[in-house]
């Protein structure tokens, strides 16, 4: 009855213009089997996978079912050919029913094109009772959190009869706990006969649940490996020299405390309560990190200090100044440093050029601007400057910054930030889909700036950007603060607090439940951090 | 076989870089690639302003000087105008008597029949030229010259309420509402200028910032309307040039509006000290507008390239998002944006009831309003550009009038044409379509296959 | 260091809220708008329908000659009876506020019930301050409909058009291409129904620019719609003058669509004309208004078509091709506001002039938003606007002391307050105005 398929790319190549995404990949996707493909950020993961559910054509290769060459005009003709697909961004309609998200596109009708769901909530039911998903098809899905959410996306793919599942980067906005939870899933399907392709560049998952993995770098596969391999090997192999992932770092001096959050609360449009009564400070000289499950409050949290949320109740004080109920340029104005997490959104406007960024939060100051004259003269220099400084890679000055790279464009943002003096510095995911090179060097800033006696606050999602970071790591859960621990706390205590279990607890939770399969995954790969 | 293609080194061109989730594919790979940094990937409406222009400085690629010229946004606006100069000529041709006579026996003699296609659309474009730009029948080189002096007179108030719209547009404002502020402004104008009794210089003063003033307000308030509730000021700006126009018929049969004696809505004449002087004396409608035109111009440009006031409306026109978190109060760049370009639109208003028609009438803003919008749109909503299209379309509507008269072609020909100038500058991909040039797309595919031909010895 | 530790609560850990760093901007809270608004203006309505109204008996006639039967006149003293709305509008704004107290919105149905005794108030002070307080109000009514039938096929065209995820500015445009045609197609055939047909084809032809332009070229929605407005304009001016005016005979004496009678159901006091007694176009519009709702709501070309307007890169991952939907979608648009336009020449009036949709367009525009995208809504925003279209000169003939240039503003203040938060949280379509490019 289960009718398995095998998978094969073969020579698949994807151009966009001069830029080579995919060079000549060749995968097989053996029946049955989870095969991940484990690359960076950028590697070119993403982009395969879309040729492979047929939203790209590939500019050369072919892509072969049961050894057939099958060729895809689009998404419909993958999943007719079996192939089901989770998008990394969850292809979710937010106001419609969980059953019409998963009906779209296959339609059970009536006379006449009338929709008739009844089918398709029995069958989402029938899936949800068979994994354990608990999914109501008739909610609407932007009631939904992320982890249920995820499990609709599954559904699609499976009310489709998918023999081959595509997940890209599925654990990203996944708490340890969901994580573990969808490894359950996964390794119940490939039972079930699905076969999987996971696509990661987190070694710690990969590991677990893979039978085969097989690594990209810079659009091409560099090597394919066991589960079994060393998680350096694998590291080097997805970064493509030896890395060395721990960073050099003083220990830190701290000196007195200049900034203080009390009790701060930032209510939602909705009257949720995103962030709940915080109270935590920060010495100069000293880093403090904001661990966290994307979603749990991080952003609102930089926004309430920056200025740009509108409910805020509490204390915000910098030297002993109240920055609650200023506006944004007045708290940049007391010395507050900001690098935004989204950076194309908040941190640059892509079509200025790169000058102009330079200078977006500095351009009515002197020497830029003399009353509402500007200098476009000074901007040019000092941008010159920044640019030699940070060693921005761009064609000129002038160039757009939208046509940066990720790490170019996050140097461009820190150069700014970092270029005035500082009372504080505040760093929302400051690495995020930057290349290895510039982490390094961003990093290297960071510390430098704490060193200079500013004190400084790090949010991050990448468990292993704060413990390279931080001299104290405070953890959020639900907008609330779960603790603040000392930065050598080990990785299970903080994903056990990212799950909202605080410190003193875990001695009996670890006892039982499902947080026990944290602790056997991840103690013995202290040295391959950044990638777990 | 996969040995014999050409290695593209992927450091050669750099790391394939993904974060964007949005992919062009090749064959639209340079309109997505201008939209998807204009709309930061997608996440915002795309701008009326293209990405090139939003940048204050002029952006200097590694584009060859002749690439620029063949596939720059120069080229393809004398394409554009000319494309819809020909469609223009053919609608006039096919509704033209001779035309349809000669098609009778197209058959028997084509020449006839294009050489009256010519015939008729040629005739019409020079008779428009003769009524723009020069009349070599006039008798007196004075005479020879009024066709671009009445051009002028009718490009001010097109030139002012088109720096208002590109403004707007700049800062990522849809102000489709420029009618209604040359309204509100010629409202408070004529008001000042026929109730008032000032000396002369004072008055004037007093009229013009009146208008200004009345635009202001009436744009602005879309500013605030929109800083304050989120309201759409597309919606707004058409509602508010309904409330405007309904409101100046209201006041024209109102005592204190309507000319004594008179049945008809319109205003008492303005005081002689209220008006704009002219500038080459009485033989010509040209005014004092025309030099604060100039003037206007050049204050927006220094606005938007070189004050910190238009680097923030810049910015949040580009991106406001990235404008508040770097200190720049969003609500007040929108109110103060509206109410400039209102103001803009108000000198506009001034230039109708002080300059050109010294009387304020229910069609005080005839249709420069709208017109407006077409100006800042063939102008890429630059200054000079606005400047240069609102000379172009004030040609077309002062040729139009010497048009009817010479060869009956009707005036919404001008409509016709206008509007499809902005249409194909705004599709520059359908343009090179047309004229067969789109060098840009087919170069590099050429460069690659001829490579690709080098490498694999001519198999391919 | 200072720690706050919440109550933790293990088991199912789930994230909250989303990913709110892309939202949209200016998302304020609206809160206190809808009760203030609806406060001011139940304050607005004492002061001027209640306290200061004329006391005088308004008289609203119910039945016309023509009705099988016959019900009194209805006659309300405007003092007595502005009060009491009044005082029932202030009660209203008072629920509303104390709703909001307890942190809930106010319901829809408040704000509609809200509008309706509103322009009841506003009716009685109307007709009571009049030199002759009578109007018939089955008149009133009926005229209403037909004055709202152009405005209702705007609004569903951009209903279809918005829906799918393109902004139709254009509408004016159609509804004016299709008046055009339907006069010149008509008097050419002498046969008002293909003129009929030939509107509708104008209005597919109008919406098909806008779709080429926005969809294949990218280029603005609004910027495409502003400018097809005047292209047509200027088209249809420039064939009026040469072609029509030439032989007005020939090509501008359209046969008109008759008024068809349903016997005995048309005899109905108030209801029997507005759906009874109504041109083909008439009888088209409730057809239309039904089967866009239900198409759009009830079958698989709605789901779909709500799809690509919310989020079309999720409906493509589904094997739906967004373009083709869109194209086709804002074509069908199109062909709806062109069968509008034919109500000026086929019904309406007896030929074409210049600029005869009369800025329409725009108030349909205005109904789209006004009845949140939803064509019963947009139909109900349509005959309220074709209401104040219709007192408009109805004040004119009784005399009343409000200027009717007031009358004719009414529609464009109401969308303004409307847009600017009395009708709540309105909310497009997600993807309306944005190109999709692939991949």
């Amino acid at each position: 009855m289960v009718r398995v398929l095998k998978l094969e790319l073969r020579g698949i190549t994807k151009r966009f213009g001069t830029l080579l995404a995919n060079d000549h990949i060749d995968v097989v996707v053996e029946p049955g089997q989870i095969h991940c493909l484990l690359g960076e950020n950028g590697a070119g993961k993403s982009t395969l996978m879309n040729v492979l559910y047929g939203l790209y054509e590939p500019s050369e290769g072919d892509i072969l079912i049961d050894d057939k060459p099958v060729s895809f005009r689009g998404p419909g003709d993958a999943m007719a050919a079996g192939i089901g697909m989770v998008h990394q961004h969850f292809m979710l309609v937010p106001v419609f029913t969980v059953a019409e998200n998963v009906a779209l596109g296959a339609e059970p009708t009536k006379a006449a094109g009338f929709l008739n769901l009844d089918e398709t909530r029995r069958r989402i039911k029938e899936i949800s009772d068979q994994y354990g998903f608990d999914v109501d098809p008739d909610a609407l899905v932007e009631d939904l959190p992320v982890g249920v959410q995820q499990r609709v996306e599954i559904i699609k793919a499976l009310v489709r009869n998918a023999k081959v599942l595509i997940l890209d980067e599925p654990t990203a906005v996944l708490t340890p706990q969901e994580t573990d939870e969808l490894l359950d899933i996964m390794r119940q399907l490939k039972s079930g006969g699905t076969s999987i392709v996971f696509i990661s560049h987190k070694l710690r998952e990969v590991k677990e649940v893979s039978d085969t993995i097989t690594v990209i770098r810079r659009g091409k596969v560099v090597g394919s490996a066991e589960p079994s391999a060393p998680t350096t090997d694998l590291a080097s192999m997805m970064v493509g020299r030896a890395v060395n992932l721990t960073l050099d770092k003083a220990p830190a001096k701290p000196q007195e405390k200049t900034f203080e959050v009390r009790d701060l609360t930032v209510i939602a449009p909705n009257g949720q309560h995103v962030v709940d009564g915080l109270s935590f400070d920060i010495a100069r000289g000293e880093i403090l990190a904001i661990a966290g499950v994307q979603g749990n409050g991080q952003t609102e949290l930089t926004e309430a200090i920056l200025g740009l949320q509108e409910r805020v109740s509490g204390s915000v004080q910098l030297d002993g100044k109240e920055l609650l109920g200023r506006s944004v340029k007045e708290v940049l104005q007391a010395g507050v440093g900001f690098v935004p997490e989204d950076r194309k959104v908040d941190g640059l406007v892509g079509t200025f050029s790169v000058a102009e960024n330079l200078v977006l939060d500095l351009y009515d100051k002197p020497p830029f601007a003399k009353g509402i004259s500007m200098s476009p003269a000074k901007v040019l220099e000092n941008a010159k400057a920044r640019i030699g400084e940070f060693d921005v890679r761009t064609p000129s000055a002038a160039a757009a910054a939208g046509t940066l790279s990720g790490g170019n464009q996050q140097k461009v943002v820190m150069a700014r930030e970092l270029s005035r003096p500082l009372r504080l510095f505040i760093a929302s995911q400051p690495t995020r889909g930057v290349d290895v090179g510039s982490i390094e060097f961003l990093h290297r800033r960071i510390v430098s700036e704490r060193d200079q006696g500013t004190p400084v606050m790090i949010i991050s999602t990448e468990l292993d950007e704060v413990m390279e970071l931080a001299d104290r790591i405070a953890v959020l859960y639900k907008g609330r603060l779960v603790g603040v621990v000392p930065a050598g706390t080990s990785r299970d205590t903080l994903g056990l607090m990212m799950a909202g279990i605080p410190p003193e607890e875990h001695a009996h939770t670890s006892q039982a439940g499902p947080a026990t399969a944290t602790t056997t995954a991840s103690t013995p790969d202290a040295e391959g951090d950044d990638y777990v | 076989m996969s040995e014999n293609h050409p290695k593209h080194a992927a450091g050669e061109h750099g790391r394939p870089d993904h974060k964007d989730p949005h992919h062009p594919s090749p064959a639209e790979e340079e309109t997505a690639a201008v939209v998807s940094v204009d709309t930061a990937g997608g996440a915002m409406e795309p701008s009326a302003v293209p990405a090139t222009a939003q940048s204050g400085q002029l952006p200097g690629g590694p584009d060859t000087l002749l690439r620029r010229i063949f596939t720059g946004s120069g080229m393809v606006s004398v394409l554009a105008v000319l494309l819809a100069l020909i469609i223009g000529g053919l609608l006039i041709a096919s509704t033209d008597k001779q035309v349809a006579t000669t098609a009778t026996y197209f058959f028997a003699r084509p020449t006839d029949f294009l050489s009256a296609v010519w015939t008729a659309a040629t005739r019409s474009y020079i008779a428009l030229f003769q009524g723009s730009v020069f009349n070599p029948r006039g008798n007196s080189v004075a005479a020879q010259f009024a066709p671009f002096m009445e051009t002028l007179t009718i490009a001010t108030p097109l030139i002012t309420a088109g720096l208002g719209v590109a403004l707007a547009f700049r800062a990522g404002l849809f102000n489709i509402g420029a009618q209604g502020q040359i309204i509100v402004a010629g409202i408070l104008a004529a008001w000042v200028g026929f109730a008032l009794n000032l000396p002369l210089g004072l008055h004037l003063l007093l009229v013009l910032v009146a208008g200004i003033i009345g635009g202001a307000l009436w744009g602005g308030l879309v500013g605030v309307l929109k800083a304050r509730t989120g309201a759409h000021e597309v919606i707004l700006t058409i509602m508010f040039n309904y409330i405007a126009l309904y409101f100046l018929r209201y006041l024209l049969n109102t005592p204190a509006f309507q000319r004594p004696g008179e049945s008809n809505p319109i205003s008492p004449i303005l005081d002689a000290t209220a008006v704009y002087p002219q500038i080459f004396g009485s033989q010509y409608r040209l005014h004092l507008g025309f030099i604060l035109a100039i003037g206007a111009t050049v204050l927006v440009w220094w606005l938007l390239n070189r004050s910190t006031l238009g680097f923030e409306f810049r910015a949040v026109g580009a991106n406001p998002k990235a404008a508040q978190t770097a200190g720049i109060n969003v609500s007040r760049s929108t109110i103060l944006v509206m109410a400039i370009a209102g103001g803009l639109a108000g000198m506009s208003g001034v230039a109708q009831v002080a300059g050109t028609e010294k009387v304020l009438t229910d069609g005080v803003a005839a249709t420069y309003g709208f017109d407006a919008i077409t100006v800042a749109l063939l102008g890429r909503s630059t200054p000079w550009g606005t400047f240069a299209a609102g000379l172009l379309f004030g040609a077309f509507r002062a040729g139009a009038v010497q048009m009817q008269i010479q060869t009956g072609t009707p005036i919404d020909i001008v409509l016709v044409v206008q509007s499809l100038i902005v249409l194909f500058i705004a599709a520059p991909p359908l343009v090179r379509a047309v004229f067969g040039l789109n060098p840009r797309r087919k170069k590099p595919a050429r460069a690659a296959k001829s490579r690709q031909a080098a490498t694999t010895g001519g198999a391919a | 260091m200072s720690t706050t530790v919440s109550s933790p609560r293990p088991g199912t850990p789930q994230p909250a809220g989303t990913d709110n760093g892309t939202a949209t901007m200016s998302a304020k809270p609206v809160g206190w708008k809808t009760p203030v608004l609806l406060t001011a203006f139940g304050l607005i309505a004492l002061v001027f329908f209640g306290l200061l109204a004329p006391n005088q008996t308004a008289s609203f006639g119910i039945s016309t000659s023509e009705d099988f039967f016959q019900l009194p006149a209805l006659a309300v003293n405007a003092f007595a009876g502005g009060l009491v709305l009044s005082i029932l509008l202030l009660g209203l704004a008072g629920y509303a506020v104390y709703l909001k107290t307890k942190g809930r919105p106010a319901p829809g149905w408040l704000t509609i019930t809200f509008i309706v005794l509103f322009v009841a108030a506003f009716l009685i002070w109307v007709v009571g301050g009049a030199r002759t307080p009578t109007i018939s109000l089955a008149g009133l009514i009926a005229g209403s409909v037909t004055l709202a039938v152009p405005l209702v096929f705007g609004s569903l065209s951009g209903v279809l058009c918005e829906r799918v995820g393109v902004v139709n500015i254009a509408i004016e445009g159609q509804l004016l291409g299709g008046a055009f045609t339907a006069a010149i197609v008509a008097s050419m055939t002498q046969n008002p129904f293909i003129g009929l047909l030939a509107a509708a084809v104008a209005g597919a032809v109008v919406s098909m620019v806008l779709a080429l332009f926005s969809i294949k070229y990218l280029v603005n929605q609004i910027i495409v719609g502003v400018v097809l407005n005047v292209l047509v304009s200027g088209v249809t001016g420039f064939l009026f003058s040469t072609v029509m005016q030439a032989n007005k005979a020939q090509f501008n004496s359209p046969p008109g669509l008759d008024i068809i009678e349903i016997p005995v159901l048309s005899s109905i006091p108030v209801i029997g004309p507005i759906l009874f007694r109504q041109s083909l176009v008439g009888y088209l519009m409730y057809i239309a208004v039904l089967v866009v709702w239900v198409g759009l709501f009830k079958t698989r070309w709605g789901l779909r078509v709500r799809a690509v307007g919310e989020h079309p890169q999720a409906a493509d991952t589904m094997g739906i091709n967004v373009n083709a939907t869109r194209f086709w979608n804002v074509t069908l648009g199109g062909a709806v506001a062109g069968i509008g336009g034919s109500f000026f020449t086929l019904v309406a009036i007896d030929s074409f002039t210049k600029e005869i949709s009369g800025g329409r367009g725009f108030i349909a525009l205005a109904a789209l938003i006004f009845g949140r995208w939803n064509p019963i809504g947009a139909f109900f925003a349509a005959l309220l606007f074709g209401f104040a279209d219709n007192l408009q000169s109805i004040v004119t003939i009784i005399g009343t002391p409000v200027p009717s240039q007031f009358m004719a503003m009414l529609p464009y203040l109401v969308t303004v307050l409307a847009v600017a938060g009395l009708v709540g949280r309105s909310r497009g379509p997600a993807a309306s105005g944005i190109p999709y490019v692939k991949g």
